[in-house]
């Protein structure tokens, strides 16, 4: 039987890490952007599972399930922030919403 | 000891599929010009995600990666992009700046520096699990004891986050 070791679900993790990463410095639409912060949250999320499931300790998984929380708390409130800038300025590109005053 | 599906079933043989489909699918949203692409493409991601989970014995965990990820999360994410309706000219062009080539180079570096540090971990998982691990009675009893005061501090950040979406979006109160 194959066994899959540790560092290959920490490398897939570390490589959702860097899209997510990649995602928030290069695309300039904020909601791809927004995108790119949950995706580094999932990643993190894999990780704590993995380690997690190798101690055999169970600590991690509500770990994770209080970052899930702040994810969707996250989400609300970013989402919403997005909808007020895009109402004031009628473009949610981050190279654009520069101005802490409008 | 309860039987894990790991050891039932050869875990390379439905992990490296799942890990193909969710840095496909992260891949996927990175490129996308338009966000309801991307969106999807996060969908796929997070569902390829819950497998995973499900493979690291992590049973709650994969539910609450369904239903508040690609459930919740990701129907409100889709609700705003429509909200916005950002035209045709709003699409990002493939533009090659110094700024992104800096970005994508410093993601490119982060995971090479990771890669490096997690070479350590070289063993498989152990293959036998105490019992009711990870399971929704493991995990809630660990949530109303032990970590009972930052679950109920999670609900208050939950009612506060919905009160100030709602003042944030809303044109006039």
């Amino acid at each position: 039987m194959a066994n899959v070791p540790l560092a290959h679900y920490l490398a897939l993790a570390a490589a959702m890490f860097s899209v997510g990463l990649a995602a928030v410095l290069v695309r300039r639409n904020a909601l791809v952007v927004f995108m790119g912060v949950e995706l580094m949250l999932n990643a993190a999320n894999l990780t704590i599972l993995a380690f997690s499931r190798t101690l055999g300790v169970q600590e991690g998984h509500v770990i994770a399930f209080f970052v899930i929380a702040v994810a969707a708390a996250e989400a609300a409130i970013g989402l919403a922030v997005m909808i007020a800038v895009f109402r004031s300025r009628k473009t949610i590109n981050v190279d654009e919403v520069d101005a802490l005053k409008y | 000891m309860m039987p894990v599906l790991a050891a039932t079933l050869s875990e390379a043989w439905i992990f490296y599929p799942l890990a193909v489909l969710t840095l496909g699918g992260a891949l996927a949203m990175l490129v996308s010009r338009n966000a309801v692409y991307a969106a999807m493409s996060l969908v796929l991601t997070f569902f390829g995600l819950a497998g995973l989970y499900v493979l690291l014995a992590a049973e709650l965990i994969a539910a609450l990666q369904i239903i508040v990820y690609a459930g919740a999360i990701m129907v409100l994410v889709l609700f705003v992009v429509m909200l916005l309706n950002l035209g045709e000219d709003d699409l990002e062009g493939p533009r090659l700046s110094f700024g992104s080539a800096l970005g994508s180079l410093a993601a490119l570096g982060l995971w090479c520096f990771l890669f490096v540090v997690f070479q350590g971990y070289t063993d498989g998982l152990p293959t036998d699990l105490p019992e009711g691990f990870g399971t929704v009675a493991g995990v809630g009893k660990l949530l109303y004891t032990q970590f009972l005061l930052p679950f109920e501090a999670t609900s208050v950040l939950l009612l506060s986050a919905m009160v100030g979406a709602v003042v944030v979006a809303k044109a006039k109160i």
